[in-house]
């Protein structure tokens, strides 16, 4: 919804700080559900991330989440799904060049992460959404990411400990 | 910085590549006249509707011994033209720096790295990278819009492929593409106070020079300038303001109303009303333009755009005497 949207940009501070909150509650929670129902729940943790972000920032469930680095704004909410934005073609009024009736998404994400503590991750260059991603959901993706890395980690603190052959 | 008894010597013909020099990362003439220091001039070509090479020689042709580089575009405003990897090819033949616009809208990321590596393979040693107009503005409103990429991915896809010798997914190049990384920026539009912020960004992914959008408000050029040069952005990456050359009042309000990023401000306009020659004003502007833009310290260069008035574009230049009455390469001298 557009005008949650707006609102979400507006209140990022506040946004920020209970998910700042709730998220190791959230992960958690999705960590074992999704681990206890061997995967039978996914469909389900996906639904209810697509509806509640859908309501809250017009969440388009690229799978690849970086609201936080945005000031709250969703970045593929841009035309040009841009995730360094915002294009040359501002308008006057701060407006989108494509839809001239839309507040461009990234004044908003710049807006938004001004009144952020965290918000300088602004600045951090984002790589182009991964496409494959559509449709999933970035908390088990993020998850699945945490458990490669941290398998990957073991994987070499073992490999340092054993005998050289 | 090295100095070069002479900037314009290629290795074999026109259209080999220079000598490598350490320090350059491609081996290409615009990058040696802004390592040594210089104050470079670019200009643009408007890709012809037809599959002419000459047409495309004869519009270079006009930007003989004032431009170090010549930007070819990439669909510019959305609208179907010949390709811009291929008239950079055609240019890069005969000696010229072409420097190979890469928009986003078109391509996605496969597509793009393959026009890297070709126009390379073909001679060409600079790209720009822009994230591009959408659809919705040119001839062609129907066209699916691509935007795989945006213009700080790309530019951080260029540098990857050059430096890493590798395409994105880690499949390894044999020979990496020499390329001179450029992107944009936009100061005139806003979010003005973010400006800075994206440029420091652009210049983080990679790229060594950036190319302005139509500068006709110098103060606020000055201005983020003044900050970046402050915090050291331009000892990475050299600045090159766009300036341009508007035929009359009415043109420039069409201008600002109609094209995307285009800030004209007021007082511009009302000069441009005022004169009795509105073309010839508009050139003089320009020329000032020029010159406001050389006297800005961490610019290293101007790009003029001079739609339908490229063959001014000369003599402006040699107004202006910006060059310092450096002569820029050009075929057969």
């Amino acid at each position: 919804m557009y005008r949650a949207r707006l609102f979400a940009t507006r209140h990022s501070r506040a946004y920020e700080a209970f998910y700042n909150a709730v998220e190791p509650l959230v992960l958690f929670a999705i960590k074992w559900l999704s681990k206890l129902s061997g995967g039978r729940l996914d469909g389900f943790i996906t639904w209810t991330e697509s509806k509640t972000k859908g309501l809250l920032f017009d969440c388009q469930m690229c799978g690849n989440c970086v609201l936080s680095s945005t000031g709250m704004a969703c970045p593929m909410n841009c035309p040009k799904t841009i995730r360094n934005g915002p294009c040359g073609g501002v308008r006057e009024n701060g407006n989108c060049e494509v839809k001239p009736e839309m507040k461009c998404v990234w004044v908003e994400a710049w807006d938004g992460a001004s009144r952020m503590k965290g918000g300088d991750k602004i600045n951090e260059v984002q790589f182009a959404v991964d496409v494959s991603h559509q449709g999933s959901s970035a908390w088990l993706n993020m998850l699945k990411q945490r458990e490669l890395e941290a398998a990957a980690k073991a994987k070499h603190a073992a490999d340092l400990q054993a005998p050289s052959t | 910085m090295t100095q070069s008894p002479d900037l314009h010597q290629f290795v074999e013909e026109p259209g080999s590549p220079l000598a490598p020099r350490a320090g350059h990362v491609s081996l290409g003439r615009f990058e040696r006249v802004l390592r040594e220091g210089h104050f470079a001039v670019t200009s643009e070509i408007a890709p012809p509707d037809s599959a002419d090479p000459d047409e495309v020689l004869v519009r270079a042709m006009v930007f003989d011994d004032v431009t170090d580089a010549i930007n070819a575009t990439d669909g510019s405003g959305a609208n179907c033209h010949m390709s811009s990897v291929a008239v950079c090819s055609l240019l890069s033949r005969v000696g010229y720096s072409p420097i190979l616009q890469i928009s986003c809208r078109d391509k996605n990321r496969i597509a793009i790295q393959g026009d890297i590596l070709g126009a390379a393979a073909l001679g060409v040693c600079n790209v720009l990278a822009l994230t591009g107009d959408d659809v919705s503005a040119g001839d062609h409103p129907e066209a699916k819009p691509v935007f795989d990429l945006d213009s700080v991915s790309l530019t951080t896809t260029i540098c990857h492929l050059r430096d890493k010798s590798q395409f994105l997914s880690g499949r390894a190049i044999d020979t990496a593409p020499k390329m001179f990384a450029g992107s944009t920026i936009n100061p005139f539009v806003p979010p003005v106070q973010s400006r800075l912020a994206q440029l420091r960004k652009k210049i983080n992914a990679g790229a060594e020079f950036i190319q302005t959008q139509y500068c006709f408000d110098v103060d606020v050029l000055k201005d983020m300038m003044a900050r970046a040069v402050d915090e050291g952005l331009m000892e990475k990456a050299y600045m090159i303001a766009g300036v341009g050359t508007l035929a009359s009042a009415k043109t420039a309000r069409w201008l600002r109303s109609n094209v995307p990023g285009v800030s004209i401000p007021d007082h511009i306009i009302e000069r441009l009303e005022g004169a009795k020659n509105q073309k010839l004003e508009g050139q003089k502007i320009c020329v000032e333009l020029m010159q406001q833009c050389k006297e800005i310290v961490g610019v290293s260069g101007v790009h003029i755009m001079a739609y339908k008035q490229e063959e001014y574009v000369k003599e402006m230049v040699i107004a202006s005497g910006v060059l310092d009455g450096r002569v820029c390469w050009a075929p057969g001298r």
